[in-house]
């Protein structure tokens, strides 16, 4: 008997070390342990033994049968770490072929640029205002110390609705809205649309946007406004930007200034987006006339202020390259595209 | 303002290079447009005097002439003559003439005849013309870099006829005076003043703190003719504040001297005689027009100030008929009009050849009069540039006192004595009141008193007072000092605004922003990472774009605003929506080949305001999805909206077929509504709000902009959803029991929508229903003809137990019960 289990023993160790599926392996442990088995037979054989026999061969039928079951369960864990292995190979992937695409939306370029440019004003402060596109004449001019016969105020450079009305022509008259409305301290910005009557070329267009600035308080001096509009500008466009103030004119800024900053491009070596210079002319600005602060009933020897305004395009065109106005409104799906982020 | 810098030191010292002299008018307050360089890129051009003229022997348009240039060594010169030969096409020279010859191996800066200027310059070498040698070329002005529009008329068409005693064989730089720096200056509107060289020069004066130095004006050998009884001047009209007459006898035109003709020609203006050439040059000197009449064509030996009456014609200077109006002023004579005041001359009385005697007009009009003249006859001239702007009426005296001046130094003519001057009323210049302590606290400056006074001084503006009292007469040519802040800008700018210190404002502000502008950021982002790319478009268009987009001939959204003077007919309304504007951006891509495309424009639109037609309009943002290509589709655009929306705060979105719309397919078209509780008087009560439309757009809207693909748009209404927008989030607690599911199959009416279904789902059940889906709809023929097949799958859930079968069984059966009923939906076997 003891040969005979032996035997089933070692066919099954020999069978074993062949098997290679798990069907094999399966097959393996219906023929030694299942119900038609072998050593399945031996013990259904037993009855005719001697109760003696019958309790040693019991023993050893039982231990040849845990002995199989750890055969097969240690072959099991091999096979099937095996298989594994070999549908993870089968299933191996080019990685390097092209994902899925999920493609974000692009914002249009003067949507990012007035993104840029307020964030750098909102951290340092100014809060948001708006006002409307089409504006009555007292606030887009009147209020703005623009004279009766200022040039501005023709037909042929302001688009009027009637003689009352117009869409306005920059974005100041929301300084007018903000000092009827609100008492100093004022900080503000107010982005917005703005038109003209150009007819669009290479570097014109009848709608274009601004961004407008307007400071009012105690003590606010000339150094001051030097001061932010220097900040923006290295937040915009880099620390190592230098910003140069030239004096200009505007009728709602008394003194009145222009600021150029060192060219972003050659760093104000002199290029062809500098003109050779080494310098861009980027916005205008001023200490606010007093005629414009008293619309706002502003006691001017208490309160100074200052006001700035820039153009969208204008520091979008120069910041990106662009050589024409046109396409911002021409909506070429491959043009707005360039501006993801 | 060109200002040639040569001239310019005429009246002040200048010791710096060009560039460093426009570096700090720059920093003063004269912005830079332009320096340009002339007379250079010219080598080895000298001064030749033609001695002889002979007929090339082969051909008919050239001429072989002999010059004689002195001393000069030159390539090809004649031992015996000691001419030079040179071949020319020109017929503008003859015998005796001084020009200017570029011989062998020598530079002129170009551009040459007929060829594109060359940076640099253009190289000049000996060579042979139809077989004969020329050793050189006689140059005309353009190619020594002079602008065609500034080149004497003798010399328009050939070669350049040196006016005035030259030494042939000197180089012409030097001969010339040439050598000069041009620089155009950006003149600002406030300062009119600086339109001139005397006004430049007052500002480099105080820039560099140099001595201005004026002209000489004063006549020495005057008649003693009275000028009364040449011509008598009577002013009829308030538009002309002053007029200033001189009367110049026996005046003998011709050419002005080289020095003159160089002022003008380096201001970019043609040298024409020596009388014109006198009246431009001391318009530029002063920037007070003046004008010159032959006094043999006024007739009555009359001029009369007055308006025109509406209707008349008058033909100017440049020989163009006019029709005026009763606003223009003019000069007339005894019977008709001579000038158009400040604006131009009349052909009628123009100075000629063979003028012997002539009035000076010296005057100052009324600046809008002049500007809107000039501006409704589109005719504007250097004169009515300045006047437009503003000049000082006490300029006109001494500007016709140095025309007087000049006409006698160059002997031009012999001067009345005396002047007929009419100025009603003189204006005197008033001091302002600044102070010391006001101007260093705007500039954030410690300035001294002394300091500021030098300043001012140096603008030859007179300081007095004492203490913190600055009263300051400015000189009254400075017309834009009027307050103490155009003060402190007259000393902060020469102080320089760069040496002023840079700080920050004192005390800090909490930002913020208008919560409509939060929700508009937030619709952008939102749309963009769904994939939709932003358009920005005009916000006038035509009229015509809501017919292209089938709109109703009565509908609000032909309540346009209309613009008086539009750019033209394509943008001569306000819009009233978007989607217009939206399908032309989506044709512009598929045009071009763009197969897919998904965009969106958020973008404020205008309704005429009819209650009050003097008040501003509505205005107020719209919100346009556009779309065509692969994958888009009614249900993928309905997606983008509800996601948006949701996104946007709203709440219990509800979608309405709607067939009557015109931009839409009548059967794929939908608007889109919410539900929102407001508060009125008898409590709280539900209203519904439509927020927009959206669909599938009409096949002939898509035909009208030639897109050849379904589109599908949407429009939707900013301020309606931010009316009804709560972006606070409500937290729920994550469910402790389980849910059941049951889905169900339903066979209804094709007529019969999900909607509905769902409406009878939620009536039916109690609040343990928390979730009905619609996941699959089926047609065909297990369903049967006029019938469809549409699959829910209903979630039932207690918060506070767990759902016992027969619950859920009670509540599903009420559902299943009234479904059938209500809209005779069958449950069918899943």
């Amino acid at each position: 008997m003891q040969n005979k289990i032996n035997a089933i023993l070692e066919e099954s160790k020999a069978k074993l070390d062949e098997i290679k599926s798990l069907k094999d392996l399966d097959d393996l442990r219906v023929k030694v342990l299942g119900k038609k088995g072998d050593l399945t037979a031996i013990l259904k054989n037993m009855k005719d033994l001697a109760p003696e026999e019958k309790k040693e061969v019991g023993m050893l039928v039982n231990k040849a049968k845990q002995d199989v079951e750890e055969m097969i369960s240690s072959k099991l864990a091999e096979v099937k770490a095996k298989a594994l292995e070999e549908k993870l190979k089968a299933e191996k992937l080019d990685v390097t072929e092209p994902g899925t695409k999920h493609q974000l939306g692009a914002k249009h370029p003067l949507t990012v640029v007035t993104e840029e440019i307020t964030k750098v004003f909102t951290s340092m402060g100014f809060s948001i205002v708006e006002g409307p596109e089409i504006e009555t004449v007292f606030h887009n001019f009147d209020a703005l110390n623009a004279g009766p016969n200022h040039p501005a105020r023709d037909m042929t450079d302001t688009f009027y609705v009637n003689d009352q009305v117009l869409l306005r022509t920059q974005t100041s008259p929301v300084q007018v809205r903000t000092l009827l409305s609100q008492e100093p301290p004022i900080r503000v910005i107010s982005p917005g649309r703005v038109f003209r009557c150009d007819t669009p070329d290479a570097t014109h267009s009848p709608v274009f946007h601004q961004i407008e600035g307007l400071v009012v308080d105690e003590g606010i001096t000339m150094a001051d406004l030097k001061g932010v509009m220097d900040s923006f500008a290295k937040k915009l466009f880099g620390e190592e930007t230098r910003t140069k103030f030239r004096p200009h004119h505007f009728p709602f800024t008394e003194p009145s200034a222009e600021m150029d900053v060192s060219c972003f491009k050659c760093g104000g070596k002199g290029c062809r987006v500098c003109k050779g210079s080494g310098w861009i002319e980027i916005l205008g600005c001023g200490m606010v006339h007093p005629n414009v602060l008293k619309v706002g009933d502003v006691d001017t020897e208490k309160y100074t202020g200052f006001a700035f305004g820039l153009g969208v395009e204008r520091v979008a065109m120069l910041k990106y390259g662009i050589d024409d106005i046109r396409l911002n409104y021409e909506n070429d799906i491959r043009y707005i595209r360039q501006f993801k982020k | 303002m060109i200002v040639s810098l040569n001239w310019l030191k005429d009246y002040t010292d200048v010791k710096v290079s060009a560039e460093e002299f426009c570096d700090r008018m720059i920093m003063s307050g004269s912005n830079l447009e332009t320096l340009t360089y002339q007379g250079v890129d010219i080598e080895n051009v000298v001064v030749a005097r033609i001695d002889k003229i002979d007929k090339h022997p082969d051909a008919d348009k050239l001429v072989v002439c002999q010059l004689y240039i002195g001393d000069k060594e030159a390539n090809g010169k004649d031992e015996e003559t000691g001419l030079i030969q040179i071949v020319t096409g020109a017929n503008n020279v003859k015998v005796g003439d001084l020009v200017p010859v570029a011989l062998h191996n020598s530079k002129v800066p170009g551009p040459l005849h007929g060829q594109a200027k060359v940076e640099g310059g253009v190289k000049i070498t000996k060579g042979k013309l139809r077989g004969v040698p020329s050793f050189g070329m006689m140059c005309g002005p353009q190619e020594l870099g002079i602008e065609d529009k500034c080149v004497p008329v003798d010399s328009k068409d050939g070669i350049w006829l040196l006016n005035g005693e030259f030494t042939p064989g000197t180089p012409l730089v030097e001969a010339l005076g040439l050598e000069d720096a041009i620089i155009d200056f950006e003149i600002t509107p406030n300062r009119p003043d600086c339109l001139s060289m005397i006004g430049m020069a007052r500002e480099a004066a105080a820039t560099f703190g140099t001595e201005l130095r004026y002209p000489e004006t004063k006549c020495t050998k005057e008649s003693a003719d009275k000028l009364e009884d040449y011509i008598s001047v009577e002013v009829k009209s308030d538009l002309c504040k002053r007029y200033t007459a001189r009367v110049i006898k026996d005046v003998k035109i011709g050419p002005s001297p080289w020095w003159l003709q160089k002022r003008l020609m380096a201001a970019g203006q043609r040298p024409i005689n020596n009388i014109v050439d006198i009246t431009n040059f001391v318009m530029l000197e002063y920037g007070q027009p003046l004008h010159a009449f032959d006094i043999r064509e006024l007739a009555g030996n009359k001029i009369v100030v007055k308006t025109a009456e509406d209707g008349d014609k008058f033909t100017t200077l440049d020989e163009v008929e006019r029709t005026l109006t009763k606003d223009m002023l003019t000069i007339c004579d005894g019977e008709k009009a001579v000038a158009l005041a400040g604006v131009m001359g009349g052909l009628n009385s123009e100075i000629k050849e063979d003028t012997e005697m002539m009035v000076l007009e010296s005057a100052n009009f009324d600046a809008n009069s002049v500007r809107l003249t000039s501006k409704a006859l589109t005719l504007r001239t250097e004169a009515s540039s300045r006047y437009e702007k503003g000049i000082d009426p006490n300029l006109c005296e001494e500007a016709a006192d140095r025309f007087c001046y000049l006409v006698e130094s160059l002997g031009a003519g012999t001067v009345c004595q005396g002047s007929i001057d009419i100025y009603p009323e003189p204006v005197e210049v008033e001091a302002v009141h600044a102070r010391v302590s006001r101007i260093n606290h705007v500039l954030g400056m410690d300035l001294s008193r002394e300091e500021m006074v030098d300043f001012l001084e140096r603008l030859e503006m007179e300081v007095t007072g004492s203490g913190d009292d600055l009263y300051v007469k400015a000189p009254s040519v400075r017309q834009d000092i009027e307050i103490e802040e155009d003060i402190v800008e007259e000393v902060a700018r020469l102080y320089g605004y760069d040496n002023l210190p840079t700080t920050l404002p004192k005390g800090n502000k909490e930002a913020g922003e208008p919560a409509e502008r939060t929700l508009r950021d937030k619709a952008r982002d939102v749309l963009c990472a769904m994939g939709l790319d932003e358009i920005i478009t005009y916000s006038f268009v035509s009229p015509k774009g809501v017919d292209k987009v089938r709109i109703d001939e009565d509908s609000w959204e032909r309540a346009f605003v209309k613009i008086l003077n539009p750019l033209g007919e394509d943008t001569s309304v306000m819009r009233t929506i978007l989607t217009p504007n939206m399908m032309e951006v989506l044709a512009h891509n598929y045009s071009h080949n763009i197969s897919e495309m998904k965009a969106y424009e958020i973008g404020n639109c205008f309704m005429a305001n009819y209650m009050d037609p003097n008040g501003l309009p509505d205005e107020g943002y719209n919100i346009c999805i556009g779309s065509y290509g692969d994958g888009m589709n009614f249900f993928e655009l309905k997606g983008i909206v509800c996601e948006l929306l949701e996104a946007m705060g709203i709440k219990n979105l509800r979608f309405e077929a709607e067939s009557e719309y015109g931009v839409y397919h009548p059967g794929r078209c939908a608007r889109v509504l919410t539900k929102h509780v407001v508060e009125t008087e008898k409590g709280p009560r539900e209203e519904e709000v439509e927020l927009g439309i959206m669909g599938e757009v009409h096949p002939e809207v898509q035909g009208n902009y030639g897109i050849k693909t379904r589109v599908y748009l949407a429009e939707l209404m900013f301020d309606n959803i931010m009316e009804v927008s709560d972006t606070e989030i409500h937290f729920m607690p994550i469910p402790k029991y389980p849910a059941v599911e049951r889905d169900i199959a339903l066979v209804v009416e094709e007529a019969i929508e999900a909607a509905q279904i769902i409406d009878t789902i939620k009536e039916a059940a109690n609040d343990i229903l928390r979730k009905v889906e619609m996941f699959d709809v089926y047609r065909g023929e297990q369903v049967g003809e006029g019938l469809k097949s549409i699959a829910f799958k209903l979630t039932y859930r207690d918060n506070d137990k767990t759902l016992t079968d027969d619950e859920v069984v009670s509540v599903h059966n009420n559902i299943l019960k009234a479904l059938e009923e209500k809209l005779d939906a069958k449950l069918r076997e899943m």
